[in-house]
């Protein structure tokens, strides 16, 4: 059994990335991630890989595009404006088949917004969120545990299917101290074998290329059809979630990061009233769980969404449901935090009188 | 029968797609021979920037990697810190260097990134059909300032070594032109000194090169003379060629 500490969510994924064989790190001061790059900045070294403390958010990507290329294993963070100025490198990295790791530490938005922890990226990283046509692997945590561990099956997903993978936490899971156990695998990247495709020493091979264009008719066509393919079979064999007292729930509240902690504890709120409530929580969000969702619609006639932004997952829910069942969505943008009270509240509601479809709550 | 010259051994035999009395061919050339004498070339990674040198991915034979406008210096820093072992250069034109990718090329040097930059400086903007760069002279027609670049409208060329020099983490630094067979020559033994500075870890170094472009500068393609004379006559007073930064000279003093 690996050891608890108590531990920063940021650190805590920062610790994460170096156990999973991250030896190359670049990024620049943001709230509310700084402690991602501070703790990089000496344990990197440590670890024997590199940490350069970029001039941009812009420069940070594509020094990780440039190191992605090498074969080894690499990161970024920022936190949601950040991230926006991240979107053209990181379609490059989609473009050019790379896996590496980019962590965004959400904050309120748009535009400067402010520092506390929201949700309102959901779109932008499940879309993709650069230009062109290109998927991105996002796992969500909710709590430091997650924080550490997922570094780990992020690059193992990012090498298998050579796509970039992102972590998609906020300010309040990046902020908070919780005791935390890595139990992730720990990765020595000198083990690693390197991908055929890697750039380094060319001696008696043929010259490689890292790009991601073409120019010739139907070429690039071909090119993107190619990645789809993987894309199918990514979605196919890593989609996680979790389920939480939905066996006899009449009721379940979707909800990822730090919206699921807040539902859960509405969700015992609602079990000491007798309301059988249960909680899906979605941990990848690309791929996002729906054919599970699809399944349990069959049964559960009532969902309610709850997230930290203007209703973004609620699409995704509504996807995979297709009508077979009422979607109802508890949604507070503006880095708001939602209280355990008034998600039971909105749960009430929706017993007592019918669903109130996107209802924001105010 | 003897050899006399042959096609370097980086270059690959890809036909390169460059307009009559373009630069780049011959730079590509010397960077090619310079690669050769110094027997790096299955050591080096090189850096395609977007532009009319994008295809530089294909002409080189090293490995390579093509990213987004200006940020060639970023990825040649990724790369280099991952693999401190190979010889990295980033191929720039000037609106990728001097333009957008004015952060990444300035910090680059102000780390002293251990990378060796090829800077192609022919004041235009030509993949995107010659508009004007951060480069181009005052007077000069260009499709985004058909009237001349004007001063006030437009501001100043911005002369990047003279920048850089500035700059405590640049290395080695110098300006070359390859409208006349002895700046041919001399921008080869440039090229060669920035790739030597890199294999000593004397850390940043970067070759401005002048170069013709007679297809967006209107001049004439069956007359290459006219390019060169705007060089001669024009861009060198603007730019003027030599060494602006020489850290091992400066050590030695």
């Amino acid at each position: 059994m690996a050891e608890k500490i108590l531990m920063k969510g940021n650190e805590a994924l920062a610790e994460g990335a170096i156990r999973a064989g991250c030896r190359f790190f670049a990024g620049y001061p943001i709230t509310p991630q700084n402690e991602v790059p501070e703790y990089m900045s000496w344990r990197m070294g440590q670890a024997g890989g590199a940490f350069v403390q970029a001039e941009s958010e812009v420069s940070a990507i594509n020094m990780i595009y440039g190191a992605a290329a090498t074969g080894k294993r690499c990161m970024t963070s920022s936190s949601s404006p950040g991230i926006s100025l991240k979107q053209e490198g990181l379609s490059y990295c989609a473009g050019a088949d790379l896996p590496l790791l980019i962590a965004n530490v959400m904050r309120g938005g748009p535009g400067l917004g402010n520092i506390a922890g929201a949700q309102g990226d959901y779109w932008q990283s499940t879309r993709g969120g650069g230009h062109g046509d290109y998927r991105t692997f996002v796992m969500a945590p909710n709590c430091v545990s997650e924080m550490a561990n997922f570094p780990h099956k992020c690059f193992e997903v990012a090498s298998k299917y050579r796509v970039p993978a992102m972590i998609l936490a906020d300010g309040i899971i990046g902020q908070m101290m919780e005791p935390v156990q890595f139990t992730a695998p720990e990765v020595d990247p000198s083990k690693l074998p390197e991908p055929s495709w890697a750039l380094g020493i060319g001696e008696g091979r043929t010259k490689r290329i890292v790009k991601s264009y073409d120019l010739r008719e139907g070429y690039l066509e071909k090119m993107v059809m190619e990645r789809v393919a993987r894309y199918r079979e990514l979605e196919k064999n890593e989609v996680l979630y979790e389920e939480k007292m939905l066996a006899d729930a009449e009721i379940a509240i979707v909800a990822y990061g730090t919206s699921a902690r807040v539902s859960l504890a509405a969700i015992k709120l609602a079990r000491e009233k007798g309301l059988k409530v249960g909680l899906f929580r979605p941990i990848t969000l690309w791929p996002f769980p729906k054919l599970r969702l699809a399944e349990l619609s069959g049964r559960i006639k009532k969902f309610l969404v709850v997230e930290m932004s203007l209703g973004q997952m609620v699409e995704d829910v509504q996807l995979s449901i297709g009508g077979r069942a009422e979607v109802n969505l508890h949604a507070k943008p503006g880095a708001a935090v939602i209280t355990a009270e008034e998600v039971y509240d909105t749960l009430e509601r929706i017993v007592k009188k019918g669903a109130k479809e996107y209802a924001v709550a105010q | 029968m003897q050899l006399l010259n042959k096609r370097p051994e980086s270059l690959t035999e890809q036909t390169m797609h460059y307009c009559p009395g373009c630069g780049h061919g011959i730079i590509h050339r010397v960077t090619a021979e310079v690669m050769d004498e110094l027997g790096i070339r299955s050591r080096c990674i090189g850096v395609a920037p977007v532009g009319c040198a994008v295809f530089a991915d294909t002409y080189f034979n090293c490995d390579m990697i093509q990213g987004p406008h200006g940020r060639g210096p970023a990825e040649a820093t990724g790369i280099k810190r991952c693999r401190p072992d190979a010889i990295v250069f980033s191929y720039q034109g000037d609106g990728d260097l001097a333009s957008i990718g004015m952060a990444e090329i300035v910090h680059a040097a102000i780390r002293s990134e251990n990378i060796t930059v090829i800077f192609v400086n022919n004041a235009i903007y030509g993949m995107t059909g010659g508009q004007m760069a951060p480069t181009t002279l005052i007077g000069q027609k260009a499709t985004t300032c058909v009237g001349g670049r004007a001063a006030e409208q437009a501001g100043y060329p911005i002369r990047m070594s003279e920048l850089l020099a500035t700059i405590d983490g640049a290395s080695y630094l110098e300006r070359t032109s390859v409208h006349t067979a002895p700046g041919v020559l001399k921008t080869k033994a440039a090229i060669k000194k920035a790739f030597q500075c890199q294999i000593d870890r004397k850390g940043f170094s970067m070759v401005e090169i002048l170069s013709m472009c007679p297809t967006n500068w209107g001049t004439r393609l069956d007359n290459p003379s006219e390019a060169t004379k705007f060089i001669n006559d024009d861009m060198m007073k603007v730019f003027p060629l030599g060494v602006y930064k020489d850290a091992l000279k400066q050590e030695q003093r």
